[in-house]
């Protein structure tokens, strides 16, 4: 395993936010954690990064996390948060270059050119990311956060917190795909906080539901996404279609007699609001 | 070309010109003054000759190389203060005058002075000539942790609580210093008006020795900083995820400007708006990376002090302005026009 989470809870001003989590990662998979605002999915996410204290144990690559060299865990563990601000004059290529780790290799122009460019932001290297859309920084932070890691020995975990939530349909499938086929082709687990449960659908190996900062689902999109469970945990009515690509759609319903609908068309308008 | 393809001016050419320039103001600030001196003179003495003139000889080794030594390290030593505190603030309007430290500096400083006979007789016998040096650092970084302390919630910074809490502490501070102004007899008060101006008139090689260990210090320290600095810019969160230990950095950052800047006004008083206006410029001009504003910002501070205290010599001449007064002449609309422009803070 990569990733072992053990009866993980987290309490923030003395309310317990994240409550007994167990999860698994092995090497090579995506795994997507779903759930309403407020279940606890970055908080879970920030104990993970190391940012917030936790009780339970947490171990990477085998060892606990508070064990760790923290320039060694940099090469292994990267952490992208929900919003990077920049508020300096510092250029789009700088950013990604310092995700580089201090001893990375020669190649790393060659890696921090190459990772620009698929994330669609190669032509933009010498602008300055204050002026940047929100999509355009949040594809630079993976850019930096991938490579970080992308091309170092061992055991690596990616830690996402809703990469896409800035970006355009196209772009978001475009990021990721590149995601899933890193995951892949370098073995990289990932774990993933992501709203939009078609995306979710689409590209994880497994899905992970939390609500009020436990863990009440867990299994393949097919299992996950059914009617009921969405009504348990989302409080809304939808239909799940099953796609010919392979995977389920989730398609919201409208309710009510004033024709007011309680849950928006497309899910990911909920984050946008 | 000097620019490179994000439109900024390359560091080595830039590196050059702020080397050029720190040597023409470095001779125009020795040769200008009271007893004006010739180039010749200035060049024969520092390659070690005799002067034609013996009183140039003394003049210059006794009172202008000691009086542009110290004011190019303080300068530089504040530029770099500023640089470092905006990094770790994530914010461009970090100056140790605005957040209060030199402030603090300054009121450690002035009641060694004033209560150096009485309650504090136990320190000075401690410190001997290392008092003030000392005691400005440590009222220096102790007024850094409480600005932090005040202004940091939850690994966020808040910018106008910062800036808030400097007013309160330069007003504490303030009223501190006018307390012990109160008490302070004849001979102390002068020295007390020399702090709270600033000032490089009585500048000497004493003042130097005790001074410039600390400032050199700082001064070496800070590019091992630049680093995790340049990831601070991305958030707090982002330099312990990037394998920097949050806490050191933070502390060591803390620990240099605390001994720069408690050394800078120890031996020149209060001198405001370089740590503003150098990094900022330098910023403009070569962009944001740590490695590169720290060592440009040391050179241009140097400079710039250098420059405004020739000409605090030569406008009121045969007086001197109080090169403290000088800056906050230049410093404070430049602050002022910054502001405009910027929207978010």
């Amino acid at each position: 395993m990569v990733l072992s989470v053990n009866n993980v809870s987290v309490s923030l001003e003395r309310s317990r936010i994240v409550d007994g989590i167990d999860c698994h990662l092995k090497a090579g998979e995506l795994l997507m954690l779903l759930g309403p605002n407020g279940a606890g999915k970055s908080t879970l996410l920030k104990a993970i990064s190391g940012d917030l204290p936790y009780g339970g144990s947490v171990t990477f690559s085998g060892r606990e996390l508070g064990q760790w060299r923290p320039q060694r865990l940099a090469r292994q563990r990267a952490v992208m948060p929900q919003r990077v601000e920049v508020n300096f004059p510092l250029t789009v290529e700088e950013v990604v270059q310092l995700g580089r780790p201090k001893m990375a290799s020669d190649r790393s122009d060659l890696v921090v050119d190459k990772l620009m460019n698929e994330l669609d932001i190669g032509h933009l290297r010498h602008r300055l990311v204050p002026g940047l859309s929100g999509g355009e920084q949040q594809r630079l932070q993976l850019a930096r956060v991938l490579a970080q890691i992308i091309d170092s020995p061992g055991d690596r975990l990616l830690l996402l917190d809703e990469c896409t939530s800035a970006l355009d349909p196209a772009h978001q499938q475009m990021v990721l795909d590149l995601v899933r086929r890193l995951a892949k082709a370098e073995d990289m687990a990932v774990l993933a906080v992501v709203h939009d449960l078609n995306l979710a659908a689409q590209f994880a190996d497994r899905l992970l539901v939390m609500k009020a900062g436990r863990l009440v689902h867990e299994g393949s999109a097919r299992e996950v996404l059914t009617p009921e469970l969405l009504e348990a945990v989302y409080g809304f009515t939808a239909r799940v279609v099953e796609l010919e690509e392979g995977y389920p759609m989730v398609v919201p319903r409208r309710r009510g007699p004033s024709g007011a609908y309680t849950a928006p068309l497309k899910p990911s308008c909920r984050q946008a609001s | 070309m000097i620019r490179d393809a994000a439109g900024r001016l390359g560091f080595a050419p830039s590196l050059v010109v702020a080397l050029l320039a720190a040597a023409s103001v470095a001779l125009v600030s020795i040769a200008s003054g009271a007893y004006p001196l010739a180039l010749g003179d200035i060049l024969s003495v520092i390659i070690g000759r005799e002067a034609s003139d013996p009183v140039a000889s003394m003049v210059l080794l006794e009172v202008r190389m000691p009086r542009f030594l110290l004011g190019f390290l303080v300068g530089a030593v504040l530029a770099v203060s500023g640089a470092l505190l905006q990094g770790l603030f994530r914010n461009p309007l970090a100056d140790p005058g605005l957040i209060g430290v030199s402030a603090g500096a300054s009121l450690a400083a002035i009641a060694v002075i004033v209560l150096g006979n009485t309650w504090l007789g136990g320190w000075l016998a401690m410190t001997g000539e290392w008092a003030l040096p000392i005691a400005a650092f440590l009222g220096g970084s102790g007024t850094v942790l409480l600005a932090w302390r005040v202004a940091n919630r939850s690994g966020q910074t808040a910018v106008a609580t910062l800036l808030l809490a400097g007013i309160a502490i330069n007003a504490v501070a303030g009223a501190a210093t006018g307390l012990l102004t109160f008490y302070a007899n004849d001979e102390e008060l002068r020295s007390l008006t020399f702090w709270t101006m600033g000032s490089l008139g009585h500048a000497g090689w004493d003042d130097l020795l005790v001074g410039a260990p600390f400032m050199l210090l700082a001064l070496l320290a800070a590019p091992w900083l630049a680093r995790p600095l340049d990831a601070f810019l991305l958030g707090e969160s982002v330099v312990g995820h990037l394998g920097y230990r949050t806490d050191t950095v933070k502390k060591a950052a803390i620990l240099v400007v605390g001994l720069g800047v408690g050394a800078a006004v120890a031996v020149s008083g209060l001198i405001g708006f370089v740590g503003l206006v150098v990094p900022h410029l330098v910023r403009q001009l070569l962009g944001a990376s740590h490695r590169v504003v720290l060592p440009l910002s040391a050179l241009v501070g140097g400079t710039l002090l250098v420059a405004a205290d020739s000409l605090a010599r030569v406008v009121v001449a045969p007086a001197e302005l109080p090169i403290g007064l000088m800056m906050a002449l230049i410093g404070g609309p430049f602050f002022l026009a910054l502001l405009l422009r910027t929207k978010v803070i």
